[in-house]
């Protein structure tokens, strides 16, 4: 890729004929320095040289990889399927814009509401189900903080006097909250059900898988339920209070699963991995592939998500509130593939990266030619 | 002197500047003495000659302060900008407090203008690193063990002295290879101060002691035994101008043998191996005239009890009793004595320069030695003319009275004993004159030819006579057959009829108008003139006349005159100053400094005269030469011989303000793209000074990621080898003017990172639109969106320095793949552990899930990628008018491909 000269000159570099035995032994003690290569800027270099003619040959190996790679990630990603439905209600004849109101509320009922839907194309392999929310500084820097993480890694201490940074949502009715925090608080507890209407009108509800949703590292490793009361996590976590917006303590996030509840609750550690972009998407559940093989995931057809909203207790809206910043709620359905979910941007930055490249090789060629006949011109008169 | 012996009657005795011991002197002749201390504490010469030594400072520091002050602008700014969208922002409803984040109740209570201070504040803090504080530490590293190179380099290392090159200041390395104007002392600098006597007229006729010297290895081989001289002039002038050479001077004959390693160490004293017979003497042209006469075979044997031995050619011992030594001063430029004869004749022996000696003898005798002395003194030797007057006894004991009443004077002393002396040496008769030779130092004109090439401007400082100066000037190829010199002295001023400040005006008007206006005009880029063969001028002017020019007899013509002159000079490959007091080289090393546009300038010297010009100077150097070591203590570099300055500006100053000025470059780039991503995800999180990236990254960034590579290259990178730069005296040109560090350069490297952090940034964030990246459909959250913009910059930030490096040697290597390497090892290891000292495990496995997902790979590399990108093709189109263009191929017949091979 470029042209080089391993140069490697000669450590010998007396410039003085007298300076012959300056160093011999009981003579004066001369002050003259050590003749190494360091010592007189002689190291060995390579001295790589970018030429015109260096470079165009990595201009078009870097268009000739990158284009295919380009094409291989734009159509990978054209193949992932991806279904978007916003439920947030803003619409008065969305199905969910009564739970969304404050008017309608009935503090004793919950609300619910379903959201049909159809899919044209059959989704193989596993689907990821993502919820997304838009216009929610989970990245906002008073949020990242707002957490506690000795607190949720079952360090005892912690989890009684958690930290300062949870302020204000440390402690309530004189007990320490835990998991404290603002980012814990906020949990998104929307419950977020599918289902397949049969075209003979039956309605199959999916199974929807709540485990391998958040990093394995995370749920086994970062986050871990204090110690003791033997498994029994009301009698832990019995001194702490429960965050001041749910409606159940954390040792009921999953009471069906011990393995998924308290702070090992995969929803939860989903959540406390604070998005980057204050739009943003999280693994909901995983709908695992069909083990016969033969059909499809979801296939084509028609769908319901029913939403069930339970209620944040200090809020006046019943489902989880994003009407007050201008948000937006989704939910996503998507299928995978080896580079992750459905993005063109890489496939296009490469095709077009690569084309420049293929470009500038081009133009670069002419430009060297040219260049090339007008040097050696030079060179004549001299 | 013996003031008071017992058995004596007092005696009224004068004390004057030959009885006072100066520091260094040793005893001769005697065990001990009795002494008063005159001139003590702050009034020694040395508290005088001292001058608060100012911190010098380099260019490139003032460059560093001018970016950082831009810098610092757009920190602030940014901060600024930050603060008021943040209220902006706020002020929509429910985007301050959402229900989901609530403040403290502190931070509610705060009051709102403090609290925006506060916001500002913590933005401030947040892009601080902008400011590339570490730079400090890392110029300060490179200047200290760059400076090593100096002192150890083998070519620096005299082996006569036994010592190579010494550095006392690390700050300047990088002025070296910025030099201007080299301001140089002749004798002991562009001459060895080792004088030979070469030959002598005698009543006109002339005598040459040899007519083959063969020179080798810059020692002349003398050849040994006694000339035989033609006999043109009669024996008894010859006899007598020799005698006159025995007699008139202050040597002193050093005793073989016992005293040798005394005589070694004395400062300014000559000893003189090579004989049998030694002499000391403060001026080594009198040493050089005794040695020319024992050649002669007139051979002076010592003073002892006031009497002058001399042995002359019939091996007979005369004796001469020293009656009156009138000694040597500049202004009167001559010396005598008064010896008697055995025969009881009084006789006055004076020898000085032609100018002084001249008015004082039969003008008809004058004619027939000034030629010779002028074709002496343009072949470039030191002329003395020696006169002799014979004194009657009733002269001379007026003459007695008069300096003995002189001497004794206790008030105007000087002037008394000056119009005694000028009495005395009225009337002479002019017997001869002589000439000395100060031989050129080794490789004194190729360097000084190296030094013009590289477009620096050489200006003579001397106390020398201008004819001397002069030829020492032609002789150094200072100035060429085709210099059209341009003389302002007191000669050319006095031969017009005009007033002297009418004449001086109209000279320089002239001058100005032939050198500055009528020139073609000279580019004012990095690359300019001289080379196409324009009229080279060189400038001549006097100590008298300077003084003229720098304070003129009215004060309003002060500044034109200075103009003028200036103009004058900055046109003039040369400039020659001669008859210079010490403060006066000074003086114009400093006009100089502060002429428009300050260049930087250069001293070099080696005698005391020359500190107060070294400590003036941008740039000080001195000459470890015979003249003691004061210009050396004073100095920044001091180096054995002239010849090394060439090796020290055009190798190592070349390579030094290459190697910093990128380094400041790049530091100020790399922060810019290091701190840019984090300014714009302000834009994203709600102006909340959340960081972007770790704590650890943050700290980490500047300490360990990208600090070795760079101070690796700044101490290794030779972008051209040496032998090419010591070649090519013009590659010199291309970094004058702080080229790489003025304002274009800068913008380049600015805009590269604003480029580059934008690409990071947004590369990223649309990567991120999907935050899904793993292949089991698990989400990035906004540490791992940092950890990828880090990884992106940390990589495209040390490859970008891979691409500027030209000179990888094994350091290069290890630091850059070992830095990139480290990165990546503590990206694990930070990431792999819960460090129990943590409030937050931010980074718990980011790096690692990072490194599962194939869209990040493929994401760093394609930034990488594109990041430099610009930076390659810049590098490809810009070759054909880089560095070695065909300019410089058109000095010297090496084309860019063939350096390419030698290199």
């Amino acid at each position: 890729m470029m042209a080089s000269s391993y140069n490697a000159k000669e450590e010998d570099g007396h410039h003085h004929p007298g300076s012959v035995g300056s160093g011999g032994p009981g003579g004066v003690k001369s002050k003259k320095p050590d003749n190494t290569a360091f010592k007189q800027q002689r190291l060995p270099a390579w001295q790589p040289i970018l030429t015109a003619g260096t470079v165009l040959p990595a201009f078009f190996m870097i268009g000739l990889i990158f284009i295919p790679i380009g094409i291989g990630l734009f159509v990978t990603s054209n193949n992932i399927k991806e279904f978007e439905i916003d439920y947030t209600g803003v619409d008065m004849s969305s199905p969910c814009f009564n739970c969304s109101q404050n008017y309608s509320w009935n503090s004793t009922s919950s609300c619910s509401c379903s959201v049909p839907f159809t899919l044209d194309q059959a989704f193989e392999s596993n689907v990821f189900m993502y919820y997304g929310l838009s216009n929610f500084y989970q990245n906002h820097r008073r949020y990242v903080k707002s957490r506690d993480d000795s607190q949720l890694n079952g360090d005892k201490s912690s989890l009684l006097n958690p930290s300062k940074e949870c302020e204000p949502y440390r402690t309530s009715d004189k007990k320490q909250i835990a998991p404290c925090g603002a980012i814990a608080n906020s949990l998104f507890n929307d419950t977020l059900e599918l289902f397949y209407i049969h075209p003979n009108g039956s309605r199959f509800a999916i199974n929807l898988v709540k485990t391998g949703i958040a990093w394995w590292t995370d749920k086994h490793v970062k986050f871990r339920n204090p110690a003791g009361g033997d498994g029994n996590l009301s009698i832990v976590f019995q001194d702490t209070s429960k965050p001041v917006n749910w409606r159940k303590p954390v040792y009921e996030l999953d009471p069906n699963d011990p393995d998924n509840n308290g702070f090992i609750n995969e929803d939860l550690i989903v959540w406390m991995r604070t998005a980057a972009l204050p739009t943003f998407r999280k693994l909901y559940r995983i709908i695992q592939k069909k083990k016969d093989n033969m059909t499809p995931t979801l296939p084509p057809g028609d769908y319901i998500l029913e939403v069930t909203y339970s209620i944040l207790t200090i809020n006046v809206t019943p489902d989880y509130p994003v009407r007050s910043f201008d948000g937006r709620k989704r939910v996503i359905l998507s299928t995978i593939s080896w580079m992750g979910g459905k993005n063109p941007f890489l496939g296009i930055a490469y095709i077009t990266v690569g084309s420049v490249c293929f470009f500038l090789g081009v133009v670069l060629l002419f430009i060297h030619h040219k260049y090339g006949n007008r040097n050696n011109n030079a060179d004549i008169p001299n | 002197m013996h003031i008071y012996k017992p058995e004596q009657e007092p005696a009224v005795r004068s004390l004057g500047p030959e009885n006072l011991l100066l520091k260094g002197a040793t005893l001769k002749n005697t065990k001990k003495i009795y002494g008063v201390s005159v001139y003590t504490g702050m009034e020694t010469k040395m508290a005088l000659n001292y001058q608060g030594k100012s911190q010098k400072r380099s260019a490139v520091e003032k460059s560093i302060n001018a970016f950082l002050c831009v810098y610092l602008c757009i920190l602030i700014s940014k901060a600024v900008v930050c603060t008021t969208l943040k209220y902006v922002w706020q002020s929509k409803e429910g985007q301050d407090e959402p229900w989901y984040n609530q403040k403290t109740q502190k931070e509610k209570d705060t009051f709102m203008y403090l609290k925006m201070f506060t916001d500002f504040l913590s933005f401030m803090v947040l892009f601080n690193f902008i400011i590339p504080v570490s730079m400090y530490v890392t110029v300060e590293m490179q200047k200290f063990f760059g400076s090593f190179f100096i002192k150890w380099d083998n070519d620096f290392f005299d082996p006569e002295i036994k010592e190579g090159a010494l550095v006392n200041t690390s700050d300047l390395n990088e002025e070296l290879g910025q030099v201007e104007y080299v301001f140089t002392d002749k004798t002991g600098t562009l001459t060895q101060n080792n004088m030979e006597f070469i030959e002598c007229c005698i009543d006109g006729f002339q005598y040459r002691q040899r007519d083959v010297r063969s020179e080798l290895d810059g020692f002349t081989v003398t050849d040994g035994p006694v000339h035989k001289l033609q006999p043109k002039a009669g024996v008894e002038k010859e006899e007598l101008f020799l005698r006159a050479l025995c007699l008139c001077h202050t040597v002193q004959v050093k005793e073989a043998g016992s005293e040798e390693t005394l005589g070694d160490r004395l400062d300014g004293m000559l000893p003189k191996p090579e004989e049998e017979r030694g002499f000391i003497a403060s001026s080594p042209d009198e040493v050089a005239l005794v040695k020319g006469a024992m050649k002669y075979g007139f051979t002076f044997l010592g003073l002892e009890n006031k009497k002058m031995k001399i042995r002359n050619r019939q091996n007979d011992i005369e004796e001469y009793s020293l009656l009156h030594v009138l000694n040597f001063d500049p202004v009167r430029r001559r010396m005598s004595v008064i010896v008697q004869t055995r025969s009881g004749e009084t006789l006055l022996f004076c020898k000085g320069a032609d100018s002084s000696i001249f008015p004082r003898v039969r003008p008809e005798e004058v004619d027939r030695i000034r030629l010779h002395v002028e074709r002496n003194a343009t072949e470039g030797y030191r002329t003395l003319c020696v006169a002799y007057k014979q004194l009657t006894a009733e002269e001379y004991m007026v003459a007695e009275t008069g300096l003995q009443d002189a001497r004794l004077a206790l008030q105007d002393r000087e002037e008394k004993l000056m119009a005694m002396y000028n009495q005395l040496e009225t009337g002479m008769s002019l017997i001869g004159a002589t000439a000395v030779e100060d031989r050129l130092q080794e490789e004194a004109a190729e360097t000084m030819e190296a030094l013009q090439g590289a477009g620096m401007k050489i200006w003579v400082l001397t106390g020398d006579k201008m004819e001397t100066a002069k030829s020492t000037c032609y002789a150094c190829r200072l100035f060429q057959r085709g210099t059209e010199l341009l003389e302002l002295t007191v000669r050319t001023l006095e031969d017009g009829r005009s007033k002297r400040e009418e004449r001086l005006l109209e000279l320089l008007r002239d001058y100005h108008k032939r050198a500055v206006q009528d020139a073609p005009p000279v580019r004012t880029g990095v690359v300019t003139r001289s080379w196409c063969g324009s009229q080279e001028y060189g400038f001549i002017i006097d100590g008298a006349t300077l003084t003229l020019v720098m304070n003129p007899p009215r004060d309003a013509d002060a500044s034109l005159y200075r103009s003028l002159f200036l103009q004058i000079c900055q046109n003039c490959t040369t400039v020659l100053c001669c008859r210079m007091a010490p403060l006066q080289k000074a003086q114009i090393v400093k006009m100089v400094k502060n002429s428009k546009g300050s260049p930087i300038t250069l001293s070099i010297g080696d005698g005391a005269n020359d500190v107060s010009m070294i400590l003036e100077a941008h740039v000080g150097i001195g000459i470890k030469g015979k003249e003691g070591r004061q210009a050396v203590r004073n100095s920044d570099y001091a180096i054995p011989k002239l010849k090394h300055l060439k090796k020290l500006l055009l190798a190592h100053g070349h390579l030094y303000y290459v190697r910093i000025a990128h380094l400041v470059q790049y530091f100020f780039y790399k922060n810019l793209c290091f701190i840019l991503p984090q300014f714009l995800y302000q834009f994203f999180c709600g102006y909340s000074q959340q960081p972007l990236y770790d704590a650890a990254y943050l700290t980490m960034y500047n300490i360990c990621f990208t600090s070795l590579p760079i101070l690796a290259y700044s101490l290794l990178e030779q972008h051209i080898c040496i032998e090419i730069l010591l070649d090519n005296a013009t590659l010199y040109r291309e970094i004058a003017k702080n080229a790489m560090l003025r304002w274009r350069p800068f913008l380049y490297w600015t805009l590269l990172g604003i480029f580059q952090g934008l690409m990071f940034f947004f590369g990223v964030r649309f990567l991120f639109s999907n935050p899904a990246l793993q292949d089991n459909g698990q989400v990035f959250g906004n540490w791992s969106y940092g950890t990828i913009v880090f990884t992106v910059l940390v990589f495209t930030v040390t490859l970008k320095l891979a691409l500027d490096t030209r000179h990888w040697t094994w350091l290069n290597h290890s630091a850059i793949w070992g830095s990139l390497a480290f990165y990546v090892f503590f990206s694990f290891f930070w990431g792999g552990i819960i460090w129990p000292f943590l409030k937050q495990q931010r980074l718990y496995f980011v790096f690692a899930n990072m490194l599962s997902s194939v869209s990040a790979w493929l994401v760093i590399i394609i930034l990488i990628l594109l990041s430099l990108l610009p930076e390659i093709l810049l590098m490809v189109l810009r070759k054909p008018r880089g560095p070695l263009s065909r300019q410089t191929a058109a000095v010297t017949p090496l084309s860019y491909k063939h350096l390419k091979e030698r290199c």
